[in-house]
Order: C-alpha cells, then structure tokens, then sequence
C-alpha cells in the first residue's frame, strides 16, 4: 500500500514537471532553442497568482486566470524583445541570452518583491481514503495528473488537428520551406512561447499548493527538473516531455522513499545517463536520418 | 509578369549576383541555366524574399515585393518548389498538401485543386496517407510540385526539378511542368539540365558566375555555339 501512495504522489510530481517540461520541448522544437529563463516565468506565475490571492483576495480560478495572462505576456515579450533579434545568430549566443534573461528575471523579481519568502495561501489541502483507510491519497494529486492529462490531450488534438497545429509542426521540421507555404514563422514561433509560458503559470500554481513558499529562485530547481524530463523523453517531442516528467516525479519520489532523500537527485540523473548512453536522443525523441 | 530589375545579392563581401534584370512574361515558361555556383538558387530565393538583396528591385504584376516579407508573397501568387523538393518529411501527403493551401480560405477552390493535383499525380493520391518521407525521390519531387500548386499560383518557381531523378523520371517531370504551364500557371525554372529545360522553354537566359551572359528563345539558345560547349556537351 505504501509503494502504491508513492506512486500516486511520484505521478502528481511528475506531472507538474510534465507540464514544465511541455513548454521547453515545444519552444526547442520549434525555435531550436533552449529557453532556460522557463523556470523564471513559472516563478513570475507565481507571484502574479500570490499577489492576486493575498492582496487582491480573488479566488483561486481567477488567481490562475491571471497568472496566465502575466506568464503569457511575459513569454511572448521576452521572446520578441530577447531572442527575436538573434534569430539568425549562433545557438551559443541564443543560450547565453537566455541565461542572462533568467538572471534578469530573478533579479527583477527580488527588486519588486524582496528576497524574502512569501508563503502561497493553502489550496486543494485534503485527502481522501481508499481501501478502507488504508490508502490516503490527497486532492492535489489528483487533480495534478487530471489537469496534465487534459494538457496532454489537448495539446496532440491541437498539435495534430488545427491548421496552426499543422503548421507549427512545418515549422519545426523546415523553417525555410515553411516561409514558401506562407506561414508566418515569426507569428508561430509567438504562439509557441504563449502555449509554454501560459502553461508555466498552470505548473506555478500546482507547484505553490505543494510547496507553498514564493521566492525570486522559486522556478530555478523545477526548471532544471523539468529540463531534464524534457531531454529524458526526447526534446522537441511532446509524448516525450509527458513521459519523461512522469518517470522523473515517480523516480525522485521512490528514490526519495527507498533509498536516501540526499541522493534521490543523484539517482534521477543518473537515470538521466544511463537512458542517454543507451538512447542518445531521449525516449522517444526522433533519430535524425538525413535522407540525401 | 515577373520583373527583375538591377539585382545586387551579396553575401558578406561575396557578391552572388551582379546585377542581373529579366523578366517573365504571362504564360511563358522561361528558364535560367548555368553550372554549379553561377547564383541561380540565389536569383530564386531573393525574388521569393528569402534573401534580401543589395540593391535592384523584384516586380510581381507591376507591385515592387523586394520589401515584401516572404510568407506574404505567396499569398500574391509566387509559389516556389525549392531545390532539393523539402517536403515535410514527417508529415503525410495529404498534410504537406494542405500546407501548400495555408494562407487560402476558400474551401471549395482548395478542395478542386486538390483534385486537380491528384489528376496531374496519380501516384500522389495513391499515398495520399502517407508520410511524405518515405516517398521516393520522384514522388517526393511530385509533392513539392502538388504542394507549390495548391497555392494557386500565377507564377510558379521551380529550382532543379530534375536532381537527382532518373532519366525517365526527368522527362516524366518535364511533361508535367509544360501541362502545369498548359493550365495557365506561369514557369520560371531554373535547371543544371539545360538540354531538358531549353527542350520546352520560351525564353531562356543564361547565368554564369552572378551575370547574365546570354539570352533568347529556347530552340535559339540551344542551338548556339556558346551554350552547346559549356552546357550540352559539345
């Protein structure tokens, strides 16, 4: 029964780091970039839902409404202001760039709101038994994995379904042949830095009712995580940021429960090197065959 | 048709092409022959706005589109089958097609191009389901076109349709850009197979290492002393 809790909480976890993990994959996939200022925007969701909760006393949907609009602007603002001007620059001065972003981020943050932590007002507290007591098994993640599944679903039918799906999947495998079909690049490449960002504001909220502290570096740790479930699966691969988040939260957590709580991040990268020796490219990330 | 005006491309110090003009009337087929490295992919890819160019001017139906952002030509009726077909490889057939009709709204003209498409490629709609990566090199050369002509072109550029295909395939691909012409899309191809290419154009101009050298009727020109050595083999 407990292996069983520990997976239910691994999987809640897991999908927290799926949804983060959701929005590096699509912005490398189609960018072919590596937007490390992610986790910053998962941080800045979390002050807007903080402020709109404790100072504006809104309830939670509306928190999170919000928190979304202020990830989205800030994704998309970032994006045109930061990494639209290096579109046709080295990948190296793209990654420094969003290293300097994240710095900036954080700092901006500790300016506004002090570095001090603030603590998220309780949310989705509660559990619920099962099996006459002797399962207990709380809201939270049970509404974690539901909304992450959603996201999932929603996001292949509109990936796989829609025209802007469509052509975002162009987009990601040839740029240059997508102009010629006269998509706007430029525009795709936004929407796929709102998709990211606004889902950063989802993972904020469901990370803060975990552990409900806010702070400037609040995203830093989840972001690598969710960094590394990205590369895990297979980056660029949607599936693949999926699986990789769940069997990320679900190791860290077993590791947590079995074996030490010092070394559970040494054994969830450890995972991470072994699947990478034996699958350079994730999971289910795609073999690059160059048909000549 | 299409103009091209005083073109200057260059890349960094190299100048690609030194300043060129030509120009397409309505319903010609024209081609631009060269060897390897005389700038004709370059020539392409500024008049569909991929490249900016130094200085000179790209007119589509009298409006200057050298400003005009890339996607945004399209929509104006310049549809570019690019060099080495790039279709979608991870998408299907049918997928790719419809990407070649993504600025249009109006269904029913997509769906009778469709149709139009799949009755110029037979083997297109046989594999319609298919990813667009597995195809074969012809059939793949076959998508580019389909998909080029789903945007309901007025003009349609075509870079080196022929690489890399059989000698049967090339004639095969040959019959169909002059049936494409036939239906009243205008053709500015470039081509290596300058045999092939002068076979069924109106006009050509001949590229050398960013300057145009020669240019009249397609019989003229291979008939010409000058072309028959650099570029038919004696």
């Amino acid at each position: 029964m407990a292996f069983l809790s520990y997976l239910i909480s691994g999987l809640g976890l897991g999908s927290v780091y799926a949804i983060i993990a959701l929005g590096y994959s699509m912005v490398y996939g189609i960018a072919k970039m590596l937007n490390f200022a992610h986790g910053d925007i998962i941080m800045a969701g979390a002050f807007a839902a903080f402020f709109a909760m404790t100072a504006a006393g809104m309830p939670l949907i509306v928190a999170a409404l919000i928190s979304m609009a202020v990830c989205t602007l800030l994704g998309v603002t970032i994006e045109r202001l930061a990494y639209k001007p290096l579109r046709n620059a080295s990948s190296l001065s793209v990654l420094i760039t969003a290293i300097g972003v994240s710095y900036f981020l954080q700092n901006a943050a500790q300016l506004l709101f002090g570095s001090d932590t603030k603590i998220f007002p309780a949310v989705l507290s509660g559990s619920f038994s099962l099996f006459s007591g002797a399962l207990s098994v709380s809201y939270l993640s049970v509404v974690t994995i539901v909304i992450c599944l959603v996201i999932m679903g929603g996001l292949t039918l509109f990936i796989n379904k829609t025209k802007t799906g469509k052509a975002m999947r162009a987009c990601s495998e040839d740029k240059g042949a997508a102009v010629l079909m006269g998509i706007n690049v430029n525009r795709i490449i936004s929407i796929t830095f709102a998709i990211g960002s606004g889902l950063a504001a989802i993972a904020a909220i469901l990370l803060c009712a975990t552990y409900p502290s806010v702070y400037p570096t609040l995203g830093s740790m989840p972001g690598i995580r969710a960094f590394t479930a990205a590369v895990f699966g297979g980056i660029g691969s949607i599936p693949g940021a999926f699986l990789g988040g769940l069997l990320l939260g679900v190791i860290e957590t077993m590791a947590k429960a079995y074996i030490s709580t010092q070394l559970s991040d040494a054994i969830v990268f450890a995972v991470l090197i072994i699947v990478l020796l034996i699958r350079p490219t994730g999971l289910l990330g795609r073999k690059v065959s160059v048909k000549v | 048709m299409l103009k091209v005006e005083n073109l200057v491309v260059r890349y960094g110090m190299i100048e690609a092409i030194k300043n060129i003009s030509f120009e397409v009337n309505d319903g010609e087929i024209v081609t631009l022959i060269g060897a390897n490295g005389a700038g004709k992919t370059t020539t392409m890819q500024t008049i569909s706005g991929l490249l900016k160019p130094a200085s000179g001017a790209v007119y589509l139906d009298g409006t200057d589109i050298t400003k005009v952002a890339p996607h945004k030509i399209v929509s104006m009726g310049l549809a570019q089958v690019p060099e080495g077909r790039r279709v979608f490889a991870q998408q299907t057939v049918m997928e790719n097609l419809e990407l070649g009709a993504y600025y249009r709204k109006d269904k029913e003209g997509i769906e009778a191009d469709m149709k139009n498409v799949f009755e110029l490629f037979p083997r297109l709609e046989e594999r319609k389901a298919q990813l667009a990566g597995t195809l074969s090199g012809g059939e793949q050369q076959m998508l580019a076109m389909g998909r080029a002509l789903m945007a309901k072109p007025k003009i349609m550029l075509m870079d080196e349709p022929s690489m890399g295909l059989s000698p049967l395939l090339v004639k095969e691909i040959f019959r169909i850009i002059r049936n494409i012409n036939k239906q009243g899309t205008t053709v500015l191809l470039v081509e290596q197979n300058a045999k092939m290419a002068l076979g069924i154009a109106d006009r050509a101009y001949v590229l050398e290492t960013g300057k145009i050298t020669l240019e009249g009727t397609g019989t003229e020109l291979a008939a010409s002393e000058q072309v028959r050595k650099a570029y038919l083999g004696g």
